[in-house]
């Protein structure tokens, strides 16, 4: 839980720096989604992308930046666009803002991340049904200003790569034994055999069942059932 | 005929959507509490995936791929349409989607009532888009991709019908309180995949 309690501190300091637009309720719409509103283990949108890419960190992370420059921009346009969208065609105009929006990502990938975009494969082309993306844009950009939307969608691509680089971390460093691509059990000498169970779905799984079990545990959040 | 029957089976069991890929896990964990809905929302996701698939594959290797566009004039061989794959895909998905909810609205209504309310989800369902993009990577044909999107579906139903009916004992047992509802799924979910993780290099005798 450490690890996840000192990314979000970081985060809420960069939000801080530039305070002048971020008026309180503005700044909650950012510092919510990271944990009692976080958007995989609270609201559970966007798992498939949040279990299939976190076998290594590096395609995590560009992942994460990937998901924020999506859901950003398609906030935001969404946003400006909302009293011209039609109630009826609204999603599928949603999801040709989005669409777009991957693509262009996609290419860009492509061109300068080649390795990364392969192992990633069509979890890039996936961002397009991400529950995250298509959730907040109905719930929050259709009904708000382009600044708050940016926030929210900001915030919750923040609380989206929290999750997903804690499960990363543990993944890469229970199942091939490095962080980074860096052998950590290697360079302090000890002899670590990968654990195939941590790179496959069954890992993942685990791991974020555990994750929100102690995030629950901390603050307090119970389901009813 | 072993050769399509490989191919559902494999794409059933070895590839299934969500123990292999997690395609399709938000509906998935959101509509697993009862075994009825399940069902529904399975029904569905086989129908689509069973007419998408092949209807993407005909538009993939007609309009998309590189020189696919040659059956319109001998010029355009070098016109590679790929970039918009994600887009012209999810338009297919979507439409479709649209057309068979009006349609099933209007001639089952009895239909309508069991399935409809799934329909609108689908669209957004990664299981359906995420199989789409599959296709280029697979080099099937059309009848293979039919097969294959069947077999997807039905692997998708097989997961989801299953969780759910775990999910329906699980609501009787002592689970510790934070670990309730998501957090007990999702560890549920980690030890089916360590079963179908069995079938791994799985092939038919034939």
């Amino acid at each position: 839980m450490s690890t996840e309690a000192l990314q979000q501190e970081e985060v809420v300091e960069e939000v801080k720096k530039s305070e002048p637009l971020f008026s309180k309720k503005n700044r909650k719409l950012v510092t919510n989604p990271l944990d009692i509103d976080n958007p995989i283990t609270v609201q559970v949108l966007g798992i498939c992308s949040a279990l299939a890419v976190t076998i290594k960190l590096e395609p995590t992370i560009v992942m994460c930046m990937a998901v924020f420059f999506v859901m950003t921009l398609s906030s935001t346009i969404i946003s400006m666009l909302r009293h011209s969208i039609p109630n009826r065609i609204r999603i599928i105009v949603q999801l040709a803002v989005v669409a777009s929006l991957v693509a262009i990502v996609d290419q860009i990938l492509q061109a300068y991340a080649y390795d990364v975009s392969k192992q990633l494969s069509v979890f890039v082309g996936l961002i397009i049904t991400n529950c995250i993306v298509m959730g907040r844009l109905e719930a929050f950009a259709l009904g708000n200003k382009p600044w708050p939307s940016f926030l929210d969608a900001a915030g919750n691509a923040f609380g989206y790569a929290a999750i997903l680089i804690i499960v990363a971390f543990f993944r890469e460093l229970l199942g091939s034994g490095s962080i980074f691509n860096f052998k950590v059990f290697a360079a302090m000498g000890v002899d670590y055999v990968g654990n195939g169970v941590m790179t496959n779905t069954a890992g993942a799984c685990l791991i974020l069942g555990l994750l929100i079990w102690a995030q629950r545990a901390r603050n307090g959040y119970y389901e009813e059932e | 005929m072993e050769h399509y029957l490989n191919i559902f089976v494999k794409s059933i069991f070895v590839d299934n959507m969500i123990f292999a890929y997690f395609l399709g896990m938000c509906s998935y964990l959101a509509v697993s509490k009862k075994i009825n809905t399940a069902v529904g929302l399975g029904l569905a996701v086989i129908f689509v995936l069973g007419i998408t698939i092949p209807l993407n594959w005909l538009v993939y290797n007609y309009f998309l791929k590189e020189g696919a566009l040659t059956w319109i004039s001998a010029d355009m061989a070098g016109v590679n349409l790929e970039v918009l794959k994600f887009i012209v895909f999810i338009a297919v998905i979507a439409a479709f989607v649209q057309l068979t909810e009006m349609a099933v609205e209007k001639f089952s209504p009895s239909l309508y009532n069991a399935l409809g309310i799934f329909l609108p989800l689908i669209a957004v369902n990664c299981s359906i888009l995420g199989a789409a993009l599959f296709l280029p990577g697979r080099e099937y044909n059309l009848s293979e991709a039919t097969v294959y999107g069947l077999g997807s579906g039905v692997g998708w139903f097989l997961a989801v019908v299953a969780l759910a009916a775990i999910r329906e004992k699980l609501a009787y047992s002592d689970v510790p309180k934070p670990l309730r509802g998501l957090g007990i799924t999702f560890i549920t979910v980690g030890l089916m995949a360590f079963g179908f993780l069995s079938f791994m290099g799985f092939k038919l005798p034939f």
